[in-house]
């Protein structure tokens, strides 16, 4: 007897091909860091930059050293929302708009950041589109995979955002996530390309996990907007009242946190993701997972420890969407949920699909 | 009209709702406090029914929920695979019998996992009826009165008309056509108009309550009256789908035998296909992974149905009866006659073997109860391609039929199959017996490849390989609350995103004439619930205003 070379239904993977997509994988992961730094190097110059706008100022008005022209000013300058942040009463200017609209503060490090996310996220769209191409499926077919295109999907969600919104505050922490994730696949989780197991071998494949993805890239936006909610409520608190505790202190001498908007705008810009991303999770992960599990395992639902930490997500982002409209639980409180339905996104990935043995344990994880 | 709007009667449920504070606060009416319950049992149980409906008790019941979920992905459990709980309970002799009596691990129909979400669906109930009656008086009553100054409103917007403009009433003519053309509910009034849409945000948000407790209700009941079994068949061989069929049934609890519907299933062929792609003239790094099963089946439903030839693969159920067969498993069965040392056939036919690696190393145990004069036993491996690893001990290099062999210790004596204990049919406790053959002793280990034969030591008999066949494992499982649980699944879905979504919307109009003689027309706008675009809202209206009547220039407009 002989082995008989069979080539299955399935294609040949073009191995030049997936050579380009692996080094396109890193150059986008080079040019993320830069993005990284640049980010970084915007933020440590936020001082400057505010020093600067206000002794322009200071010169053309000579009395208001902390006031900043109209034009800046203005914003929507809307009437409504009973019960808004607090009005300011500090001695900030207004560098960032109400409603994360652009107000044109001069950025350029900042800029440059987007720029190369641009390029960055070009070349890794390459390297995923490629990588599909070169084994003839949706490129989503082990942890390698994920890390790497929900990376593209947290990338692609930011800049999409960045269109309408201004939300350059949130590049640090976007790109580090985005560089974080990359590093932990090219080094947690180097997989060869190849075909899939006949259990991922499913159209569902493409629907449930693009869809997982899709709401992390949300959830991870409004994370961020939630931590800085946090920040930036204490903060407005400290220059209000003047602050308490040395926490409030620090925070207070933030100059950071100037060029973030409001801990109200930021809250409800972030409940505003989530319900879009609530949306994709019960959508992808839940219905679209209980449908090809009833497909493919014989059940819509078996508590494997991935269906237990999906329920566990939705469970607390819907307590999350109920404490919004529930007395005493509103603003950072909220906030809180949405950050611990984060962490439990964290572990989902980061701990169950490592280290606790289910159906979910697919190829591409050291055995 | 000294009262603002929408000062009807609060719904009994959801009295600390957050959103409802707000919108008072935006029309000047402060909210009463529940009122504190007269003693007495009638009181008390109306007090605890007021709390357990209220939205901070549904949401730390929801919260609960979440982390009583969160045991069932750190111990193993009983629903999944029940050996894995028992070894746990060996190995943690303290612990496991403690967790064990807490019911951790059947987290999930434990009784205080279910005490929460009984708890949180009543609380749900509790919440949605008063909802929905409140909406459906809503949504058949005239939109709310007229505040007496809209510019308490959060948006408001006021257009001052051109002399010769249209008169008052004219201008509420017109905007109530506006309104209407713009979706809202719109009833004209005196001297106003009162408008209002977006009542299916709260239809969704009802909806989406109320799918819940049907996802709810069905999974139960389809767990009830489901069954789910488990069958191993060998090439050539067929199941019927009956009790006695089944290597292990699992019913619900309301099963009976009468679902069965009466189908079967042969199995005629198998074909696995495994990736054989070169890099360079060299075996790629994916070399030998399953990349497809197969199965050729002939099925034959109900009892005098058609036999028609198909094929069953895994992502592909077979679907008969309302039962589904799954693909779940794949081995070889090699064919293994046992001759005993009086030359009787002892056993024949095909022995399953339970792959433990990706290359089909296969654990194989054949047990020859009937032997005589004493019984025998077989335990060992079977390599479908095997090679020497060295020193003659065999392993599988690659998961296909390259070089098939056996090897066997073979054993005599009781194999304690007559004292009617159940055994698992791949262990064979050998401490009791003695050993015939192994590497460990003069005769050796046994090594058999396809239409071999090998004496066993003393004349105890013999052993003879034929050929190797193919086995499936399948699933047969039967859940008649599926398609429910997924309608109900997606009406929840509608559900949510018209209630994330949507906008409820008042809007009111006032028309007056200025003591310059001139038409002035405000309008207010008030939203229930997150509301982000109600000032694009305004944009849009007055810019519709304004394109219907001659606007003067937005001097007073504030």
């Amino acid at each position: 007897m002989s082995i008989s070379v069979l080539t299955a239904a399935l294609p040949s993977i073009n191995v030049q091909l997936a050579e380009y997509a692996e080094l396109f994988t890193l150059i986008a992961a080079l040019i993320y860091t830069l993005a990284f730094i640049l980010f970084t190097v915007d933020a440590v110059r936020s001082s400057a930059t505010i020093r600067r706008v206000e002794q322009e100022l200071a010169a053309e008005s000579g009395a208001q050293p902390t006031r900043v022209p109209a034009d800046v000013a203005a914003g929507s300058g809307r009437g409504g929302h009973g019960g808004a942040g607090p009005t300011s009463g500090d001695s900030d200017a207004e560098l960032v708009d109400e409603d994360m609209g652009y107000v044109g503060t001069r950025r350029p490090f900042a800029n440059v950041a987007v720029a190369l996310t641009i390029v960055a996220v070009a070349a890794h769209a390459f390297a995923v589109v490629a990588r599909g191409l070169a084994a003839s499926r949706w490129p989503l077919g082990n942890m390698y995979e994920f890390l790497v295109g929900a990376s593209l999907v947290v990338a692609v969600v930011y800049l999409i955002s960045l269109i309408r919104r201004d939300l350059r505050f949130l590049g640090i922490f976007v790109l580090g996530l985005v560089v974080v994730m990359m590093v932990a696949a090219t080094i947690g989780f180097p997989t060869p390309v190849g075909h899939v197991q006949p259990a991922l071998q499913s159209p569902w494949l493409a629907i449930h996990v693009s869809l997982a993805s899709l709401a992390i890239g949300l959830f991870v936006l409004t994370f961020a907007m939630n931590l800085l909610q946090l920040v930036q409520s204490r903060r407005e608190k400290a220059l209000a009242h003047g602050p308490s505790g040395r926490f409030e202190r620090t925070v207070a001498g933030w100059q950071f946190m100037r060029l973030v908007p409001k801990a109200f705008s930021l809250e409800s810009w972030a409940y505003r993701l989530n319900a879009v991303a609530f949306v994709f999770w019960t959508v992808g992960p839940v219905i679209t997972g209980a449908i090809w599990a009833q497909q493919s395992w014989g059940r819509y639902w078996g508590w494997d420890p991935k269906e237990v930490w999906t329920f566990v997500i939705w469970v607390v982002y819907a307590g999350y969407l109920h404490a919004r409209a529930t007395r005493g639980w509103t603003g950072n409180r909220a906030a809180w949920l949405s950050i611990m339905g984060f962490v439990c996104i964290i572990i989902n990935y980061g701990v169950v699909n490592v280290y606790f043995p289910g159906l979910h344990s697919y190829a591409g994880l050291p055995e | 009209m000294t009262e603002p709007t929408n000062h009807e009667r609060e719904p009994s449920a959801h009295r600390d709702n957050a959103r409802e504070d707000a919108m008072n606060a935006a029309q000047g009416t402060a909210k009463k406090d529940a009122v504190v319950p007269a003693l007495g049992l009638k009181g008390m149980l109306r007090w605890a029914w007021t709390q357990l409906t209220s939205m901070r008790t549904a949401l730390m019941l929801l919260l609960l929920l979440a982390v009583a979920a969160v045991p069932g992905s750190i111990f193993p459990q009983r629903v999944q695979d029940a050996f894995a709980v028992e070894t746990w309970i060996e190995n943690n002799p303290t612990l496991g019998p403690i967790l064990d009596a807490l019911q951790m691990f059947e987290v999930y129909s434990s009784a205080w996992f279910s005490a929460i979400y009984l708890l949180l669906f009543i609380s749900l109930i509790g919440c949605i009826i008063p909802r929905a009656r409140k909406h459906i008086q809503q949504m058949r009553s005239a939109p709310p009165r007229t505040p007496r100054r809209l510019q308490r409103m959060p948006e408001y917007g006021a257009v001052e008309l051109d002399e010769g403009g249209p008169a008052p009433q004219q201008t509420l003519d017109d905007a109530a056509k506006i309104l209407k053309k713009r979706g809202y509910r719109v009833e004209r009034r005196e001297t106003s108009v009162g408008a209002e849409k977006g009542y299916l945000k709260e239809v969704g948000n009802i909806l989406f309550h109320v799918s819940l407790v049907g996802v709810l209700i069905f999974v139960a009941l389809g767990s009830m009256f489901s069954y789910r079994g488990q069958k191993i068949i060998v090439e050539d061989e067929g199941f019927v789908n009956a009790l006695v069929a089944y290597d292990n049934f699992y019913p619900g609890t309301w099963f009976s035998e009468d679902q069965l519907e009466p189908f079967s299933v042969q199995l005629n062929d198998f074909h696995r296909s495994f990736d054989r792609e070169m890099v360079d003239g060299e075996p790629g790094p994916n070399w030998g992974s399953p990349l497809g099963f197969t199965a050729d089946v002939t099925v034959q439903e109900g009892t005098g149905g058609e036999p028609r030839d198909t094929t069953l693969e895994v992502n592909h159920p077979l679907s008969m009866g309302g039962a589904n067969v799954y693909l779940v498993g794949n081995g070889y069965a090699p064919v293994i006659t046992v001759r005993d040392g009086e030359g009787e056939v002892a056993y024949s036919g095909p022995v399953v073997t339970r792959p433990d690696d990706g290359v089909y190393t296969s654990m194989t145990v054949v047990k020859a109860p009937d032997a005589s004069p004493e019984q025998l036993g077989f335990v060992g491996l079977f390599l479908p391609t095997a090679v020497d690893s060295g020193g003659g001990l065999g392993v599988s290099a690659d998961p296909e039929l390259g070089n098939p062999e056996l090897h066997l210790n073979s054993y005599a004596g009781d194999l304690g199959l007559d004292d009617g204990q159940p055994q698992n049919v791949y262990v064979l406790d050998t401490d009791e017996l003695e050993v015939l053959n192994s590497r460990e002793v003069e005769a050796g280990g046994i090594v058999l490849a396809p239409g071999e034969t090998q004496q066993l030591p003393d004349g105890l008999g013999e052993i003879e390989f034929e050929e190797v066949q193919n086995y499936i494992a399948v699933d047969i499982t039967y859940n008649p609350g599926e398609t429910w649980v997924l309608i109900f699944a997606l009406t929840a879905t509608a559900g949510l995103v018209s209630s994330l979504f949507l906008r409820r919307r008042r809007a009111w109009v006032t028309a007056e004439t200025t003591e310059a003689g001139r038409t002035l027309v405000r309008y207010g706008l008030l939203s229930r619930g997150e509301d982000f675009s109600l000032r694009d809202e305004n944009v849009a209206l007055r810019a519709q205003f304004e394109t219907t009547w001659p606007v003067r220039a937005p001097e007073e407009n504030t």
